[in-house]
């Protein structure tokens, strides 16, 4: 067992913990994004910011990567873990402004506006879709390609991929793609295809484009000829 | 597409340090760029997910999944060479090629590309053609570049693909034979004994090739005896392969230099010594 304390409350945890669940067993709420239960922790968004250490030589980690230390001082809402994560919020909402769940982030803290210039991406590069489909569909048809501006999501050569299984889980756990319709609020769903293992996007040519929460997806990129 | 590459350039590289990275090298070297069905194929043979492969390719700037030209022309944009002009110097081989950054000329001769610093800044603006470094590159120097490469005067440093020809250290016959060409060129005979069994083995002299032809393949990773054809005398020397440890033989290029080859069977260690030691100069 692992002993460390988090705003000022010792918790034990098991050996291979992480800040973030340590956190959260105490009930100490801390925002994620990229982070999923079922799905390797990844740092990609930095939500999940908190601050350990002391003094000077205090800095700020990503909680669902970091593993529990013995002793570690962890702050999970410092003055300045708060104004990185407002920053963090700020950013998001400037790279992809239309998803239902950062916008409901945004103002769970109180963010209305951001400073950065205005965009509307598809894909903010969580990388939930990826892991989702290599490590709960064991699929791995997806992945990152490129680097830096031009990282991407999609299949190899962008076209149909060969071991998609068309199970719509990445289109399920996107942040993005769950603009319009999602059915992880089953009562506002418009067809329930996702939940179906019919994949939803196969059927899109009989929806407008209206109906369809991402454009471009990733299933429907695997889709096309 | 010649079937057999893509495998025999992974059994190649079968279990050596950083795999992917290699084989896409390797491959790369062996088409120019990087076919789509050379990847799909290298999934298969790796058992590496496409997926991961695409990632990879796509990550470097190295790797070209596009067809290039015969020769490649790198103009450095990097901060430095931007400042000290290199746009300009952009620009006129944009006019004089008569393509854009990332294209091939229509007679597959020359492709261009911008990078993003070569390491080389003090000596800006920086042109690089098939690995050869053009420094403080005026804009009227580069249609001499051009000529140059186009009449080949620049031999391509970086082409490490060059045929040897080698002698037995012992009874200095040449251990060349034209009779089995592989790679296009005459090989290299040596007489190989595993386990109470010998036969010929034929190495490729190309240098940075590692095909070798026998009769009866011995297991995977064996170590082997290799022997001089002519004289019979065991070609092992002093030095032991930088990849796996095993002994590796010795064959004498000219003047001295050698080249060590590992005993190991499919290990991929050879080194080439270039020094002229006294004792073997002849
Ligand atoms: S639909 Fe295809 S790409 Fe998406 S998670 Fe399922 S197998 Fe992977
Ligand atoms: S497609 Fe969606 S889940 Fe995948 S990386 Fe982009 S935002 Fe994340
Ligand atoms: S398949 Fe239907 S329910 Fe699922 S996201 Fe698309 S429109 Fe909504
Ligand atoms: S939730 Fe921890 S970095 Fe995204
Ligand atoms: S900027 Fe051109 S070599 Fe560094």
């Amino acid at each position: 067992m692992i002993t460390l304390t988090i705003n000022g409350l010792d918790v034990s945890v098991e050996k291979g913990t992480t800040v973030l669940e340590a956190a959260q067993f105490l009930g100490f709420p801390i925002p994620t994004l990229c982070h999923m239960e079922g799905l390797t922790p990844y740092g990609a968004c930095r939500l999940c910011v908190v601050e350990i250490g002391e003094g000077p030589g205090a800095k700020l980690v990503s909680s669902c990567t970091y593993p529990a230390e013995p002793g570690l001082k962890v702050r999970t809402a410092s003055l300045r873990v708060m104004r990185a994560r407002k920053m963090i919020l700020e950013l998001l909402l400037a790279s992809c402004p239309q998803s239902k769940e950062i916008q409901d982030l945004a103002s769970k803290h109180e963010i209305t506006q951001q400073r950065f210039r205005q965009e509307y991406s598809d894909c903010i590069l969580c990388g939930r879709c990826v892991r989702m489909c290599e490590e709960q569909m064991m699929a791995k048809a997806i992945g990152f390609r490129g680097r830096g501006e031009k990282r991407s999501i999609g299949t190899p050569f962008d076209v149909p991929s060969e071991v998609c299984r068309q199970c719509g889980g990445c289109i399920y756990v996107c942040p993005a793609c769950s603009l319009r319709c999602t059915y992880t609020q089953p009562e506002k769903a418009i067809c329930g295809g996702c939940a179906n293992l019919s994949p939803p996007c196969l059927q899109k040519d009989s929806f407008d484009d209206m109906m369809c929460y991402m454009d471009p997806c990733v299933a429907c990129e695997i889709k096309k000829p | 597409m010649d079937d057999r590459t893509v495998e025999t350039i992974v059994a190649e590289h079968h279990g050596s340090l950083g795999g992917m990275l290699s084989i896409l090298t390797a491959i790369q070297s062996e088409y120019g760029y990087l076919p789509e069905d050379a990847l799909r194929r290298m999934a298969a043979a790796t058992g590496e997910s496409l997926t991961d492969i695409y990632a990879v390719v796509t990550f470097y700037k190295a790797f070209s999944l596009k067809p290039r030209g015969k020769h490649l022309v790198s103009v450095c944009l990097g901060t430095a060479c931007h400042v000290r002009g290199a746009p300009k110097i952009a620009e006129e081989f944009i006019g004089q090629l008569g393509i854009a950054s990332g294209e091939t000329t229509p007679d597959k001769e020359f492709t261009l590309e911008t990078v993003n610093c070569l390491g080389a800044c003090a000596l800006g603006p920086i042109v690089v053609v098939d690995g050869r470094y053009y420094s403080n590159v005026r804009k009227n120097q580069v249609a001499e570049i051009l000529k140059r490469t186009r009449e080949g005067l620049d031999q391509p440093r970086e082409n490490r693909r060059f045929p040897l020809s080698v002698r037995c250290p012992h009874c200095r016959q040449s251990l060349m034979d034209a009779a089995h060409p592989i790679d296009n060129v005459p090989s290299i005979r040596l007489t190989m004994s595993w386990d109470g069994d010998s036969q010929p083995l034929y190495l490729s002299s190309l240098h940075g090739s590692l095909r070798s032809v026998c009769e009866r393949e011995t297991p995977a990773h064996s170590i082997t005896v290799l022997a001089c054809p002519m004289c019979g005398q065991d070609l092992v020397g002093d030095s032991r392969c930088s990849e796996c440890g095993a002994d590796m033989a010795r064959m004498t290029i000219d003047k001295g230099a050698t080249l060590m080859v590992c005993t190991r069977r499919g290990c991929a260690g050879r080194r080439l010594n270039l020094e002229t030691t006294p004792a073997e100069a002849d």
